[in-house]
């Protein structure tokens, strides 16, 4: 066999193995932050950070997150950085109300996808075709989609009873599901508050209890996203026109054809995104309805390496943090000062077991101490302060590990076709 | 045709392009809601060429014009600074605040606040050059996440230190003696024009001079158009990024002073956003240029005001001149390429008729623009 064959021989070998030890090590990731918060929740009293209340909020408001940097990802993934996300988000929720109180909630869900598309497509032609700089025109598609919007909904929605310049009529709610039978025993035991036990107890009643068929396709996007980027033909096409174009080129891909393909899907999951915000989280369309969340998906993305997977996980922190704020605000995020002081704590025997230098451990240990301090000397987070906690985090996060994280080789850059020569 | 009077018809032809085809598109847009066309922009028009609507245009650009100058530094190199907006925000309530509080007289008073909002812009800009240099971190992501927290901390800040009024909770009112006197430059206008339009033609000039004159200016546009040949001829690159935040930011720190000194005299809930976004649109469509910019400020304020009787006069949403706007910032930028590439197709076709002709090649490029400015390219994070 020829080098390169071993090579791709010895890569594939750790991925089945990594694949096969994938699904146990989530399982337990997610297992031993549910242990820290019931952890927390006895030690601090604050019994909403894992109440099945708040797991469902965090579900509702991580899916818009996700859908967004779902879209970051395909754009990114073929080597368009798609900073735009936040116009076509703001597209997709016109689309889903504009669509929505004249023809039902499925082709609210539609029409805002397509919107969302349409943007993308913009952002397809000024950055595929024409050469313009990505962030440029994802800047002016996000001014766009705001003025087009405000516009529409001016010409659409006023006069319409129940609407206005900045509000559709209401829109009617997509069906939820519900497993039958299981709910109401999970609910007494989320109850009793007994340690750990109630707290799985609460989220798993959060998972079968009233969810959208919209959350869940979105978490079949998700997953089918993996499925198409890393295990088809198509895939690997794609996300070589992202890592080195010019190769791609040589190899017979379509580059071009390939980075429209993946700006249109990338426009439309933030469009479905934006519809979600309009269906299922409210139920109409209203003027600044996303509050930045387009760039928050961003942010998720790059949080999650850019892969499904930890995209899943960034969207659900911020939909956490985000639930804690929305439901009972200072009170449920002092608590969690307690969990990143545990958390710290464990990052710093980390790096003492790793041997790293002594300085590492010495200052994480005292910004551990710092807001053990802050958790001690107060009671409640400052309002203003809940509100910041997806972002300071992502910016921690970023700070902690941005030099572990591998963007597409090529992403951002300007390709034009007969370059590989 | 002469070389140069071609090359700069050429370079003309991008904007006017950009601002036909977003008629166009507007046009169209007005037409398909079936919203009165020809009232559109006669209204647009008319309005803005009131003696007070010029006033009001002045004043707005001038805001547009400093925000735009603070994105336009991170651009020639290679830097984006989406957090011009967070900049803005912090420095201008750190500005209100001393001002407010201390009450020095007027010219005295805005030396004061300059200092004071560049510092507060700076080092919140500084966070930003500081990530990307120690930890990798891309600046267009930290700057975005800055802003959200900017407006977190502000709040907090206000809430903590500020007073009631009405619904607002605002700095101190800042006492009459300090605030920035009017001019009333436009006769027959009701409106002043705000004196500290010498601020941002001060900094206008300043940009000029210290990029195209000093060598610190050379280094940063080195590093904008080749960070390799940058890097082997000496320059720190490093070093460059956290000064050209902490100038990019310190600019964006001056960009709430008009509206803190010569119209609200404080900082609140209320203050407006958004404009370091304006700032970014403004930068591209004037190329980095201090002149170029100037024009691009007033375009957009030009736009924005006369936009806001749409509503009354016509009956048409003020909104249609954000679309404007949008459709015009990325019709600059598409036919910039195309008239770069228009260019090269150009230049190569003249090389091969001379070749072909066997005579001596001779540069026709004039020497004040031997390449065309490329656009801001991303740099790796």
């Amino acid at each position: 066999m020829s080098a390169p064959g071993v090579q791709v021989g010895t890569e594939r070998v750790p991925e089945t193995t990594s694949r096969r030890r994938m699904l146990p090590r989530v399982l337990l990731a997610i297992a031993g932050l549910l242990f820290l918060l019931s952890l927390v929740r006895v030690i601090t009293g604050a019994n909403d950070i894992a109440s099945a209340g708040t797991i469902s909020a965090t579900l509702g408001l991580a899916v818009p997150i996700a859908m967004a940097g779902l879209g970051g990802l395909w754009a990114e993934r073929a080597g368009v950085v798609n900073i735009g996300l936040e116009g076509m988000m703001i597209l997709g929720t016109f689309g889903a109300g504009w669509a929505g109180y004249q023809w039902g909630a499925w082709a609210g869900v539609i029409t805002g996808l397509l919107l969302g598309g349409v943007g993308g497509l913009i952002h397809a032609i000024a950055t595929v075709t024409f050469g313009v700089d990505h962030i440029v025109s994802g800047v002016a598609i996000n001014i766009l989609g705001l003025g087009a919007t405000q516009y529409l909904a001016a010409v659409a929605f006023e006069g319409v009873p129940g609407g206005g310049s900045t509000q559709s009529p209401s829109v009617p709610d997509l069906p939820a599901v519900t497993v039958p039978g299981v709910a109401d025993g999970l609910g007494t035991i989320a109850d009793k508050q007994w340690f750990f036990i109630s707290d799985v107890a609460a989220a798993l009643r959060a998972l079968t209890n009233n969810v959208s068929v919209l959350t869940i396709i979105a978490v079949v996007l998700i997953i089918g996203t993996y499925l198409i980027l890393w295990r088809t033909a198509f895939g690997l096409r794609l996300r070589s026109c992202g890592e080195n174009p010019a190769a791609a080129e040589t190899l017979g891909v379509n580059v071009y054809k390939y980075k429209y393909i993946a700006v249109l899907v990338s426009g439309s999951m933030a469009g479905l995104g934006g519809a979600f915000l309009a269906i299922v989280a409210s139920s109409s369309y209203r003027d600044g309805q996303t509050g930045g969340r387009g760039f928050i998906g961003l942010a998720a993305m790059i949080f999650g390496n850019w892969r499904p997977g930890g995209l899943a996980a960034g969207a659900g922190l911020f939909g956490y943090t985000d639930a804690l704020r929305l439901r009972s605000g200072g009170t449920s995020v002092h608590a969690l000062l307690l969990v990143l002081v545990f958390l710290m704590v464990v990052i710093a025997a980390w790096q003492i077991y790793r041997r790293q230098p002594l300085i590492r451990p010495v200052i994480t240990g005292g910004f551990a101490a710092l807001i053990l301090v802050w958790f001690l000397l107060t009671d409640v987070v400052p309002a203003d302060f809940t509100g910041m906690t997806p972002y300071v985090a992502t910016l921690l996060v970023l700070a902690l590990a941005s030099q572990r994280l591998r963007m597409p080789a090529a992403d951002g850059l300007v390709y034009r076709r007969g370059e590989a020569g | 045709m002469n070389g140069r009077i071609r090359a700069a018809l050429i370079s003309l032809a991008a904007p006017v392009l950009a601002i036909t085809f977003s008629i166009v598109v507007t046009s169209l847009i007005l037409v398909a809601t079936g919203d009165p066309l020809g009232l559109t922009w006669q209204t647009v028009i008319e309005v803005g060429l009131r003696p007070r609507s010029i006033a009001q245009i002045l004043n707005l650009g001038t805001i547009y014009y400093l925000s735009a100058l603070a994105v336009a530094i991170g651009f020639r190199m290679n830097l984006f600074n989406i957090g011009v907006d967070g900049q803005y925000r912090v420095a201008a309530f750190a500005a209100a605040m001393v001002a407010g509080n201390l009450s020095l007289p007027f010219p005295l008073s805005i030396v004061l606040a300059v200092i004071v909002a560049g510092l507060t812009g700076g080092l919140w800009a500084g966070i930003a050059g500081y990530l990307k240099v120690k930890r990798g971190v891309n600046e267009v992501i930290s700057t975005i996440m800055l802003n959200a927290i900017a407006t977190g901390l502000v709040a907090f800040l206000l809430r903590q230190f500020g007073e009631a009024r009405g619904n607002d909770i605002t700095t101190p009112v800042i006492a009459e003696g300090s605030r920035a006197p009017g001019i009333d430059l436009i006769p027959g206008s009701t409106e002043p024009v705000n004196s500290l339009i010498v601020l941002a033609i001060l900094a206008g000039i300043t940009y000029w001079v210290v990029l195209n004159r000093t060598r610190f200016g050379f280094r940063l546009r080195a590093t904008g158009r080749s960070q390799g040949a940058a890097v082997a001829s000496g320059i720190d690159v490093k070093r460059m990024v956290i000064i050209s935040m902490l100038l990019s930011g310190g600019m964006a720190g001056m960009v709430g002073l008009p509206l803190v000194f010569g119209e609200s005299y404080s900082y609140g809930l209320t203050f407006p956003g958004g404009l370091g976004f304006t700032g970014i649109a403004v930068a591209l469509l004037g190329r980095n240029h201090p002149i170029g910019v100037a024009f691009g400020a007033l375009l957009f304020a030009y736009l924005e005001v006369a936009a806001n009787p749409l509503q009354i006069v016509a009956d048409v949403s003020p909104e249609i001149i954000t679309i404007m706007q949008g459709v015009i910032v990325l019709a600059v930028v598409i036919s910039y390429e195309l008239v770069r590439r228009y260019r090269v197709r150009d230049e190569q076709q003249r090389v091969a008729r001379a070749l072909a002709a066997g005579e001596a090649i001779e540069t026709t490029g004039s020497p004040g623009e031997p390449t065309p400015p490329r656009e801001p390219e991303r740099t790796s994070a």
